[in-house]
């Protein structure tokens, strides 16, 4: 399950909502393994008081699919949840929810970083920061989430 | 052929321009897009490029009725 929402969202009610909706598979379910992001209120050194979230109208949505598609092929995978913010932000509110069930955590833990990174790298969402100092700028890249080998 | 262009955050603000429609007479390269849509020579190494909602390389032949993005390193999440 895959959603784009344009309102501020309870990330644990939408994993609740998820997890009756995919009650089918409940017996199966070993290992539920949950990411949720959310705003800062600094970015590089500065106080940040809100946030835009750009997106691309159907790429977002055909990136995540292939993302969670991908994820499905590389590990032994029961459901899963995406939900991610688009438009105005503020610090301490949730920007995404990744949630995967599996029947072993190994499957669980994995598919969920995997989507995350891919997410991170892959699925076009731009965010504009409005500083307190007034000024405004757009955050040039993610950081990178594995540590370096 | 009718070809549409469209760039998103950053790049659509510092071209001043959500996109534009090209009308070409041949297939024309991703690189050979930006310079008519753009006015300038050369992609930008940082830009990402996506036909019809699929990422490409500079090396894809557009042709009629494809939308090509040009947009930023990504920063969702």
């Amino acid at each position: 399950m895959i959603k784009l929402l344009a309102e501020a969202f309870d990330p644990f009610e939408e994993v609740k909502r998820f997890q009756e909706q995919s009650a089918g598979s409940a017996c199966a379910v070993g290992a539920t393994s949950i990411f949720i992001g959310t705003m800062r209120d600094f970015n590089e050194g500065d106080p940040v008081v809100s946030m835009f979230l750009e997106y691309y109208p159907g790429m977002t949505e055909k990136q995540l699919k292939d993302i969670v598609a991908e994820a499905i092929g590389l590990w032994a995978v029961l459901n899963v949840l995406v939900v991610h913010r688009v438009g105005d932000i503020s610090p301490g509110d949730p920007i995404v929810v990744v949630a995967v069930e599996a029947s072993h955590r190994g499957d669980a833990f994995d598919a969920c970083r995997f989507i995350m990174e891919a997410l991170k790298s892959k699925a076009p969402f731009w965010k504009k920061e409005q500083l307190k100092s007034q000024k405004s700028r757009w955050v040039g890249n993610n950081s990178k989430g594995y540590a370096p080998e | 052929m009718s070809i549409k262009v469209r760039y998103f955050a950053s790049l659509k603000e510092s071209l001043g321009s959500e996109g534009v429609e090209l009308f070409v007479t041949e297939p024309l390269t991703v690189e050979q897009i930006w310079s008519q849509a753009t006015g300038q020579v050369g992609l930008p190494d940082n830009i990402l490029v996506a036909v019809n909602m699929v990422y490409v390389d500079q090396t894809v032949e557009i042709t009629d009725g494809d939308e090509i993005a040009f947009f930023p390193p990504v920063t969702g999440g």
